[in-house]
């Protein structure tokens, strides 16, 4: 029997004869086969580095790129599978508790990339901090396979243990650097906000469970269907479970984790925790909201309008007066997460709002290679004895270093949204998903904060070209860098001049939730 | 047998005291307990309703929930030892190098 995805067609056409088998068919572990080679590869890495001298630690970095390339294509094996047979997918693995579909294959590529991607603007950046562990590599493969199962669970129990495999990895990465005290402040702070959002969500989670008597995701949004409208044990679960996920996705008034922990956090990991955990939190933000809360979309759309609003206009309004660059992106971010919030709102219109959907995956995947760019930039700018993560750090590196500064520039002009470049497309399908649900007004306010938006990713710019440079220590490079560099700017470009082929496959990613 | 109610208040009470231990208490300690209690209201649902209705699943939920509340307090306390070998403080007010 081959162990690829034919061989799941052949376990799937088996009946199942009795209630093991239902949970333990061949077929559902080969559909797990991506997470499985995931954590293999993140406990070598645990071994391996044992016997590594502080000169060749980047044997872990290759490692762990080794994984994610075996991981990727396998999840590009299952798309391939469900080209070749259209029945393939969605596949539910372990009696419907873990979904393979399409939404879950895109978001998983695009999780999977991100994490090599800070892979790779790691390595120079833990050998000049003095900190190039092989716990660093390995919490990032467990993050990893967390976030995947997140986007592919369709249980409540798997969504709860992905969700934390996921956090706990982060709070330990924040917190990687044990002798710096503002790497040690983040974590605690970031742990206390996360545990607490955690211990809501669950809660949520525990009522949810108490309305249907099962985890499972669709029987729940059956019998939610199924009760009165203003039934208040449904609020309340409603309500908890909201405000556990605007913690996690860092929406206003649940963000001031955010700039916290990514100032205090080591830049790589602030890289990874702008991006990666942002696209699985959303994933299971859509998950809960379509797949399970789904009878209750006119009482979340109602809450996600004011907390989109309010989350807009802090996020660009504090993004403003920011001095720290980090600090400067976790606001950005904040920004960034209204938008995508907006394109909840269009999804919660119902069946017509199913290009919010399809909005929202574009925005995520153009968000992840923009702003992983931008950090791989704010990553060359820490140089031993320089920190480097203050705004007047930029101050004339375009005399200094002009490719960086030009690079710098591209992915700023994408993070604001200005054609040619990928932003531009993410942020035009949210509008126009706004339109076509008939949110005119919040569409409006999209494309008046995009200009304040401009301001403040020129201020950046404006440093680059106009002041005098500070220092004349090179820039921190190699080749993980150049190569992150590349595939971030090929992509951001890329998708900005032709997006049809990313649309497709946004629009293909949606239809398990719209058919 | 107790009706499935009385857990619930008992829960939201556990809750409503985590969540306010959280806010307003300083120690990050407590905090950090504050939490457990959080996830203990939880599992107290989660654990009435399998009773109510007659399925093993929320109690299975409950030992996940459990086990991850160990790993939790782990990865807090840990963290919570490194931040005191550099800064000999378990006070959230004085954690302000990085502004709340």
């Amino acid at each position: 029997m081959p162990l690829g995805p034919a061989g799941c067609l052949a376990f799937k056409a088996v009946p199942a004869r009795n209630m093991l088998s239902n949970f333990f068919q061949l077929g559902d572990y080969i559909i797990l086969k991506p997470e499985i080679l995931l954590s293999i590869f993140g406990l070598a890495i645990l071994l391996l580095d044992l016997f590594l001298d502080d000169a060749h630690k980047y044997w872990n970095a290759i490692l762990a790129l080794a994984g994610l390339a075996f991981a990727i294509i396998q999840v590009g094996l299952f798309w391939e599978a469900a080209m070749a047979h259209p029945g393939f997918l969605p596949y539910a693995a372990f009696d419907g508790r873990f979904t393979l579909d399409f939404f879950a294959i895109y978001l998983q590529l695009v999780i999977l990339a991100a994490t090599a991607i800070v892979i790779l603007i790691s390595v120079r950046y833990l050998e000049i901090e003095k900190a190039h562990h092989g716990e660093y590599y390995a919490l990032l493969l467990l993050a990893a396979v967390g976030m995947m199962a997140l986007a592919a669970g369709t249980d409540l129990i798997v969504l709860f243990i992905a969700l934390e495999l996921m956090a706990l990895s982060e709070y330990v990465l924040t917190g990687f650097l044990r002798r710096s005290r503002r790497s040690n402040e983040a974590a605690v702070k970031f742990l206390l906000l996360g545990a607490f959002s955690s211990g809501l969500l669950l809660y949520g989670m525990s009522l949810l469970y108490g309305i249907a008597g099962s985890t499972k995701l669709s029987v729940i949004s059956a019998r939610l269907a199924e009760r009165p409208a203003d039934d208040p044990l449904s609020w309340i679960a409603m309500i908890t479970l909201l405000a556990g996920l605007y913690f996690k996705i860092a929406a206003v008034p649940f963000h001031q984790w955010t700039p916290d922990a990514y100032e205090g956090a080591p830049t790589s990991i602030t890289a990874f925790l702008s991006v990666g955990p942002k696209v699985a939190s959303f994933a299971l933000f859509l998950r809960l909201m379509i797949g399970c809360l789904w009878p209750l979309r006119q009482e979340w759309q109602a809450l996600t309008i004011g907390v989109a609003i309010a989350t807009l206009t802090l996020g660009n309004l504090a993004a403003i007066t920011q001095t720290n660059v980090k600090r400067f992106f976790g606001y950005s971010t904040i920004s960034h997460v209204g938008y995508l919030l907006l394109g909840v709102v269009a999804v919660g219109s119902g069946p017509s709002g199913r290009q919010g959907l399809t909005a929202i995956l574009i925005y995520l995947l153009v968000y992840a290679f923009m702003n992983l760019g931008a950090f791989a930039v704010v990553v060359m700018l820490r140089r031993k004895n320089i920190i480097g993560d203050e705004m007047n750090d930029f101050a004339g590196l375009m005399s200094r270093a002009p490719l960086p500064a030009v690079l710098m520039v591209i992915f700023l002009l994408s993070l604001a949204g200005i054609p040619p470049t990928a932003g531009f497309i993410g942020k035009y399908y949210i509008f126009l998903s706004l339109i076509e649900t008939r949110h005119y007004a919040l569409a409006v306010l999209g494309v008046a904060y995009a200009v304040v938006a401009l301001y403040y990713y020129f201020r950046i710019v404006a440093l680059m070209f106009m002041k005098e440079a500070q220092d004349t220590v090179p820039l921190a490079s190699g080749p993980g860098l150049r190569l992150a560099l590349a595939v971030t700017l090929g992509l951001t470009l890329f998708i900005g001049i032709y997006p049809e082929p990313f649309i497709a496959l946004a629009q293909q990613a949606m239809r398990p939730f719209f058919s | 047998m107790i009706p499935t109610q009385w857990f619930l208040l008992l829960s939201v009470g556990l809750l409503v005291i985590g969540i306010l231990g959280v806010l307003l208490r300083r120690n990050v300690l407590v905090m950090l307990m504050s939490i457990e209690l959080m996830l203990n209201a939880a599992n107290i649902n989660l654990v009435a309703f399998s009773q109510l209705w007659h399925a093993v699943t929320g109690q299975v939920f409950a030992v996940f929930v459990i086990a991850d509340a160990a790993a939790e307090a782990v990865v807090g306390l840990a963290l919570i030892v490194a931040l005191f070998r550099n800064k000999e403080t378990v006070n959230a007010d004085e954690m302000d190098l990085l502004k709340w």
